[in-house]
């Protein structure tokens, strides 16, 4: 059977979206797909752009699963673009020369940006903002300025401005309207904006026509450029960026004889078809009932669509798009719902401002106070996925709609809209369409916390915005369902972790057993002991070993060494950021050699020997203590490693001295015993050579200071690491860590890695930045407390316990006997020693072992 | 303390392990006894004390004196410190899997000394 010809012009991301809608529908084989993208890359995340200047890099933005197109066996064109459509050949014409057959064409050309006549529009140094290759080309320039210009004060125009502070220049921003954000935002959330944004260092210019730009009085840098505005006034600048609108990229419409609205847009129907039934258009570039849709939710809806076209499904259909939306420019949160302006005849609006702390909230509301018609906020926007869900769903207003943007006072609550009244189809998450109905679904097939539905449904894993009501929806679900949801870890314990730490500190309680006694019944086992173990190491930092906590231990932490399959354990002592002398080399070696153990290098720059019994390693630390080794905790679930790269000492392209930072880090955090292990890393410039972005707390250094990353992860489930802040001095870069790193231990699940506890920390990042940076809990100065308490109580466990002869005496093999424990067998391989496997000790139990553990 | 449920020995049976002090309160240690490895377990700060062999059949290493001592459903148990199935100190079966099973020992206290009968 012949296969349907199917091309696609464009790869931006709506254009993706239609590719992985027909991949995810199982039928990209049923097609043989073709696809043309002018871009020298692949669909990349372009509302996420400015994040390119806050280190991210061009592959961090990709869209682009692994092999997509070739395990799907889609042809994809790069640096090709379509310069005609012969209809009646039903072909595309190519820039390169092609020809390509279509049976059914997609157009997702997209937009560009408008540049206005401008005299001087076309100088070096004057940029617009859309693909990767106008940012490379917006660095390069920045390098060299000081100041920089945004022409345009909307929504993308802000993104950018964002950019240009990125970069350290004097930020400036040119409206040609009197308010910012002019679509979206009214005057009074217009004025509070504009205060915020000027707080951040931007200088805002509004009601300023552009006439001309000419030449500055700067010489080199700080004013190349003078721009000339209509009212007499000039602004220096050094560079420009232009962000006013965007048009559709309609050009191949004309002479194809497809229809093109007025003021441009190719004219599709409710299935998103052009006039030519077999030519559709989605996105950016289609105009729908006269309206161009520039974001990117209803390009995506969009691209279902057309997706749903193609198999056959023709009950699907485009009916328009909500154009609400929530954002985070420069810091600010911003948030348009529906008719922002009450521009509906008899609307009413309520608002509140607080100058003090600058936010501005707004409700529209129709002539008979039932129906919420729009809204503003700005300054702050959590109130977004209710009064959302309000107005798409028709919901009724309470009776006094004020409250819900009034602030709260001490123990009062929002009044809700009851979950239940959501119908199944409310659509919860628009960026990636996520229904209600879908997310019970997936409650019901097992999804229990919010990290799960967000991996299971991938709400809230776009923009996020939809995150509180994902939330919400999802206690309300299992609420109903009559599951209750036992945090409790164990059975003798009716407490989560966090609960138990709680308990545990503020009723100063020092041992498990009064824990047990207090708050537990029975008598503990393997999961509550160790846990409490953690907690108790974590807030008071005593022994592990003394006679009290040393029962709750697990047996790495019991014998300080990882526990190995044949029952011997491993040694590790600690390498301070990867950076061992020779004679270090030299000392670990030669222990390694007289007790005959096999050594191999660390995922996390260390070195580890293995093949140890219980009654070796004391001897073996007593030696690596006098070599000037303590104990680098492998066996706890504490800080490992801080790995880091050779920085800026040796390296050609470092620009911090990242080993010493690594050290420093290591040193301040060693032995403290967390829910689970964490791994840090030090990069001494972008090309992360230590890989700190796989890391619980990354460090990546810039010219300016240091980025910092966290919650990621290598392991099972690798996860790339948030960027938390960036550009950071010394000092507020290890108050972060501090802050980080007790409330990640005073708020996860026993086991649970940072990925897994910010995936399922309500509010996530952003919630996760509050209390960190603006210490919005109150909590900054007892967390950073907390962990001095930590640094400053820290001993090398190995020391302590080489020189405690009732620690020591705990380390037999048998408590009656000198003997070895004959079970163990070794066999060599590669020079070394490896456990013999079962079949060899078969045959060698009761006959002479290959390699005997003797002669120490 | 003799476990009440452990049939008489005969007193010449009974080898001498070490001293209760020897073991930790809520910990075990591993005798090794006429080329047997026992795992002896004090439960409790008093002298309860049960005996089961060292040998973990899971991991098929001499382990289990190492685990963590506790109780599950209020059967004793010690975890096993290499893949954690529980095995029940009475009887030394396997809670995960009562196919699997361990062997139990007779011990008891006799003037501060913890003994074992095979």
């Amino acid at each position: 059977m012949n296969k349907t010809k199917l091309l696609v012009v464009g790869n931006g991301m709506v254009g993706h979206k239609l590719l992985e809608a027909l991949v995810a529908e199982g039928a990209a084989a049923q097609f043989s797909i073709t696809v043309l993208c002018e871009e020298p890359r692949a669909a990349y995340d372009r509302v996420h752009l400015s994040e390119f200047f806050a280190g991210k890099s061009a592959a961090d933005l990709s869209l682009v699963q692994g092999n997509f197109f070739d395990d799907h066996g889609i042809q994809l064109h790069l640096r090709d673009k379509a310069v005609a459509i012969d209809r009646a050949a039903k072909l595309v014409r190519t820039a390169a020369g092609a020809e390509i057959p279509y049976d059914k064409l997609v157009l997702a050309t997209g937009s560009y940006p408008f540049v206005p006549p401008v005299p001087g529009k076309d100088r070096d140094g004057c940029f617009v903002y859309r693909t990767i290759e106008d940012l490379e080309a917006m660095t390069a320039w920045g390098a060299k300025s000081k100041i920089g210009v945004v022409i345009g004060g909307g929504l993308l125009g802000l993104e950018c401005a964002k950019a240009l502070k990125d970069m350290n220049l004097q930020t400036h921003v040119v409206e040609f309207a009197p308010r910012l954000m002019t679509v979206q935002v009214d005057d009074g959330g217009g004025r509070v904006l504009r205060k915020k944004i000027e707080q951040l260092g931007v200088t805002v210019h509004t009601q300023k026509n552009t006439l001309e730009i000419v030449d500055g009085a700067g010489l080199g840098v700080a004013g190349r450029y003078a721009m000339k505005f209509a009212d007499g006034s000039q602004l220096e600048t050094d560079m420009i960026v232009f962000s006013a609108g965007i048009r559709p990229r309609d050009e191949l419409a004309p002479h194809a004889g497809l229809n093109r609205g007025e003021r441009g847009g190719i004219v599709v129907d409710d299935y998103c078809r052009t006039n030519d039934p077999d030519i559709y258009a989605i996105g950016e570039c289609a105009l729908y009932q006269g309206r161009i849709y520039g974001l990117v939710a209803p390009g995506y809806q969009m691209a279902q669509v057309v997706a749903d076209q193609l198999c056959g499904k023709t009950e699907s259909r485009f009916s328009g798009a909500d154009m609400s939306t929530k954002l985070k420019l420069l810091g600010v949160d911003v948030a348009s719902i529906g008719d922002a302006h009450a521009a509906t005849k008899g609307a009413l609006s309520y608002s509140f401002v607080d100058e003090r702390k600058q936010v501005y909230k707004k409700l529209v509301v129709d002539e008979n106070g039932k129906q919420l018609l729009g809204a503003v906020l700005v300054g702050e926007a959590e109130e977004y996925g209710t009064l959302l869900q309000m107005l798409l769903n028709g919901m009724a207003l309470p009776d006094a709609p004020e409250m819900l943007i009034l602030p709260l006072s001490e123990g009062t609550s929002r009044p809700q809209f009851g979950l239940d009244a959501l119908p199944a189809g409310a659509q919860i998450c628009s960026c990636n369409n996520v229904s209600k109905g879908a997310l019970c679904k997936a409650i019901d097939e097992g999804c229990t916390t919010l990290g799960a539905l967000k991996k299971s449904t991938k709400a809230a894993t776009s923009c996020g915005g939809c995150g509180p009501l994902v939330t919400q929806i999802l206690k309300h679900e299992l609420k109903a369902r009559g599951v209750a949801v036992s945090n409790a870890i164990c059975e003798h314990f009716p407490y989560s972790r966090q609960e138990l730490f709680h308990l545990v500190k503020l009723g100063q309680i020092k041992t498990f057993d009064e824990l047990i006694t207090r708050h537990g019944k029975g008598r503990g086992c393997d999961i509550c002991k160790p846990t409490a173990a953690s907690i108790l190491a974590s807030i008071y930092n005593e022994h592990v070993l003394k006679p009290k906590h040393a029962k709750l231990q697990d047996t790495n932490d019991y014998y300080l060494a990882n526990l190995q399959k044949n029952g011997t354990y491993s040694i590790i002592p600690r390498v301070t950021g990867g950076e061992i002398t020779p004679d270090g080399l030299v000392a670990i070696g030669s222990i390694a050699k007289k007790y005959g153990l096999y050594t191999k290098i660390t995922g996390g720059q260390r070195i580890d020997m293995f093949g140890a019994q219980v009654h070796e390693l004391p001897l073996i630390w007593r030696e690596l203590v006098d070599a000037g080794f303590e104990s680098g905790h492998a066996y706890g679930k504490s800080l490992r490693t801080v790995k880091s790269c050779v920085g800026s000492t040796w390296c050609r392209y470092g620009v911090q001295d990242s080993v010493s930072m690594a050290i420093e880090i290591e040193n301040r955090y060693r032995g403290v015993r967390s829910p689970h292990k964490m791994k840090l890393a030090v990069s001494g410039c972008t090309r992360e050579c230590a890989e700190a972005q796989s890391k619980d707390f990354g460090v990546i250094a810039t010219e300016h200071g240091w980025n910092l990353y966290v919650a990621g992860n290598g392991g099972m489930k690798p996860r790339h690491a948030d960027l938390f802040a960036t550009d950071l001095d010394h000092d507020t870069l290890i108050k972060y860590i501090d802050r980080l790193m007790m409330f990640y231990i005073r708020t996860a699940d026993r086991l649970q890695r940072t990925s897994v506890w910010l995936e399922n920390l309500e509010g996530g990042i952003d919630y996760l930045r509050k209390v960190i940076v603006e210490d919005s809990l109150g909590i900054g100065a007892e967390l950073e407390a907390d962990m001095r308490h930590l640094v400053d109580t820290f001993e090398c466990e190995w020391k302590k316990a080489i020189n405690d002869p009732e620690v020591l005496k705990r380390f037999r093999t048998f408590v009656n006997s000198n003997e070895v424990d004959p079970n163990i067998l070794f066999v060599e391989e590669r020079g070394q020693i490896r456990p013999a496997s079962e079949e060899e000790r078969r045959m060698r139990i009761g006959n002479i072992p290959v390699v005997t553990e003797s002669g120490h | 303390m003799l476990k009440t449920d452990t049939p008489a020995v005969a007193s010449s049976q009974w080898t001498a392990v070490c001293a209760l002090a020897d073991i930790v309160p809520d910990s075990g240690v591993a005798a090794l006894i006429d080329g047997q490895q026992i795992a002896i377990f004090r439960v409790g700060d008093s002298d309860a004390l049960y005996a089961i062999g060292n040998h973990d059949p899971f991991s098929e290493a001499n382990v289990l004196s190492r685990g963590i001592v506790g109780d599950l459903g209020g059967e004793l148990v010690v975890a096993s410190p290499v893949y954690k199935q529980h095995f029940s100190l009475n009887s030394g079966i396997c809670l995960e899997d009562a196919e699997v099973s361990v062997p139990t020992y007779a011990v008891r206290l006799c003037d501060g000394i913890v003994q074992v009968a095979l």
